[in-house]
């Protein structure tokens, strides 16, 4: 029973990260209909950040985390400027590539800066690990937790009642209806994408510390995947709830099934319930359907 | 007896029969014999490492006008190339190796199990469109390649399994000269397959699918029926290029089948020209040349600046993303497109207005 509760809690703790990771995706979707394969990158890009300001200049955290939002929203900014906006009436497969294209930019870039090694990440949460009952739960864990839930609330609160958000649920409804009303499409887009990236850099931040930093983090965007399908891909709710399913599923089925395959079920599982899912419900749980006309 | 360089200058078509003729004039079926004379020319003049390429160039045409018959002519997206090509590679290798079979029968049998492959998983596509599919057919990568790496009895695992050159009777195609006219010939006829695909009923009912599915239900083409065979014909093909690679290489493991593959051949498709044959094999010929040139170009530099050596990976990824995100900008219709271009400038030419 212990063993069952420590995957248990490991799923919802992983899940909350993909949850955060995968509200990425659904911000950009929601706004611009486009899908960021390249926020795996994104992800990465934050933590690097962060650490340089860390370890090089030992600015203190708070600040360090401060300048690292400022500058992922100003990445993401020059990425909707230079390859979104180009592109803002091409077909979804080009928006597809360019984001792929964009992935392997990005990493190729990264790889040049920092190179391919794991960095550590100084600890900033408590490192004494809590115990509740046989269940181990490390504070890093608890605080990506946290981060997650007050996001979720912040997105609904904002996607229902601020203007720029009602602003963006217009234009990911209809682009040019929403123009005809006085929308900036374009100002829209660029404020998206800027939010997209910096809660891309709270997740890497987050999973920085708990895994260190490497390229290898960049994989979280294609894991994060099945989550927004799961949940839906214009659902801020969905993303989230997505992502502890998600994690809980992936845990639990590692835990039990993976001596008997022989280990990476986890990277599987999810795939897996992407594929059954999509067979049933093709917008996810809680994705809207939307009507096609001819 | 006409003037062999006397060339049209504008579309004299007649008849729907005439418009319709894959060798049309005189001028367009010497263009077509002194093509394929040059290909089978080439590895007179060139060194074996060039051959080699070349060779690599043939395979990745192949495997990319499979995937364009899915993406260009269908339009149904894909990410999951690069599994296909594994289950292409990894069924010519359990036939040939653990079997002992002969590789002429294994390598339609690789296109054919690939093709079944391919069906099933595009069976999503039914209800599935644009991001969810593309989502999907990762979906079917991943999974493919834990199958193809934890199914140890069958595949070897991650270690892989080694394939030998293909023969006929006591000649094996060992040189690279010998496997380059190998490929070169597959090539051929899959350009003749893919060309002649778009002229029949499947091939026009794939174009309507593309242009707006509901419609072309409509008008009664079955979109299951016509969704799935394009899935099958694409993953067909693919899987003669996976089978082609694997006894080229003589080796298949799973870390060559990646996602970072898949994304290439959808690069090829995209950098070449979707939805055109021609457009498949010069894009399918840039990126396999884009990562040798750069490191040539590197090459050259490093003279100067020994530290770009470390960087040389990463500076390749680096410039793959850019060329896909240049090419996506400012010349979407792809290398074909601007091949057409100059056609028809000089075509029109001085009046080209």
């Amino acid at each position: 029973m212990t063993f069952f509760l420590q995957m248990l809690s490991n799923g919802i703790v992983v899940g909350s990260i993909y949850g955060l990771v995968a509200l990425g995706f659904v911000l950009i979707y929601r706004a611009s209909g486009a899908l960021n394969l390249a926020n795996g990158e994104f992800v990465l890009f934050g933590p690097y950040i962060c650490l340089v300001l860390l370890t090089s200049y030992n600015v203190p955290f708070y600040i360090a985390i401060i300048i690292t939002l400022i500058v992922s929203a100003i990445l993401g900014l020059v990425v909707e400027r230079l390859v979104i906006r180009p592109l803002q009436h091409a077909p979804a497969i080009s928006v597809i590539m360019a984001t792929l294209g964009l992935a392997s930019l990005l990493a190729g870039a990264i790889h040049m800066i920092w190179g391919h090694g794991t960095k550590i990440f100084p600890p900033v949460f408590p490192q004494t690990p809590l115990k509740f009952g046989g269940v181990i739960v490390t504070p890093v864990y608890l605080w990506s937790f946290v981060i997650v839930m007050v996001l979720l609330v912040v997105f609904t609160v904002f996607f229902k009642y601020s203007k720029m958000g009602l602003a963006m649920r217009a234009v990911a409804d209809d682009q040019g209806a929403a123009q005809s009303v006085g929308m900036s499409v374009k100002f829209v887009y660029a404020v998206t994408w800027s939010i997209a990236a910096m809660v891309a850099a709270v997740g890497g931040v987050l999973l920085g510390n708990i895994s260190g930093v490497s390229p290898i983090m960049a994989t979280i965007g294609l894991t994060v995947l099945p989550v927004v399908i799961l949940g839906g891909l214009d659902s801020v709710a969905g993303a989230i709830i997505g992502g502890f399913l998600i994690g809980i599923v992936q845990n639990i089925a590692g835990g039990y099934l993976d001596p008997l395959v022989g280990g990476g079920l986890k990277e599987v599982v999810p795939f897996i319930i992407v594929l059954l899912i999509l067979m049933i419900k093709p917008h996810g749980l809680f994705g809207s359907k939307g009507i096609e006309r001819v | 007896m006409r003037n062999l360089f006397v060339r049209e200058s504008g579309n004299y078509k007649t008849s729907y029969v005439n418009d319709m003729k894959l060798f049309g004039t005189v001028s367009q079926k010497v263009k077509i014999a002194v093509i394929v004379g040059v290909l089978l020319l080439v590895p007179l003049f060139t060194s074996n490492y060039w051959i080699g390429l070349l060779t690599l160039c043939a395979i990745s045409a192949i495997g990319a006008i499979g995937l364009n018959i899915l993406t260009g002519f269908t339009g149904q997206i894909s990410i999951g190339v690069g599994a296909f090509l594994g289950v292409g590679g990894y069924t010519s290798a359990i036939i040939t190796s653990t079997y002992g079979l002969s590789f002429w029968i294994s390598l339609p049998l690789a296109g054919l199990i690939t093709a079944i492959v391919g069906g099933i998983f595009g069976l999503p596509a039914l209800r599935l469109k644009g991001l969810y599919l593309a989502i999907a057919t990762l979906a079917a990568q991943v999974i493919i390649l834990f199958i193809i790496s934890r199914w140890t009895s069958v595949t070897g695992g991650t270690s892989g399994m080694v394939l030998s050159r293909p023969s006929i009777g006591s000649f094996t195609f060992m040189s690279n000269t010998s496997y380059y006219y190998l490929a070169i010939v597959i090539l051929l006829l899959t350009v003749l397959y893919a060309t002649n695909l778009l002229r029949t009923r499947v091939g026009r009912a794939f174009l309507a699918v593309r242009d707006r599915d509901i419609a072309a239900q409509i008008m009664g083409i079955n979109l299951f029926k016509y969704k799935v065979l394009a899935f099958a014909v694409s993953s067909f093909f693919v899987g003669i290029a996976g089978a082609l690679l694997a006894h080229y290489t003589m080796i298949v493991s799973p870390e060559l089948y990646s996602t970072t593959v898949s994304i290439e051949y959808l690069a090829m498709i995209l950098i070449g020209g979707l939805g055109s044959v021609f457009g498949s094999i010069i894009g399918a010929v840039f990126i396999t040349l884009l990562p040798v040139s750069l490191g040539m170009a590197i090459d050259m530099v490093t003279v100067y600046f020994p530290d770009l050596y470390h960087l040389l990976s990463a500076f390749k990824e680096f410039a793959f993303g850019l060329v896909i995100i240049l090419f996506l900008i400012f010349e979407p219709g792809g290398l074909a497109h601007i091949w057409l271009n100059i056609k028809k400038y000089f075509k029109l030419w001085p009046f080209s207005y």
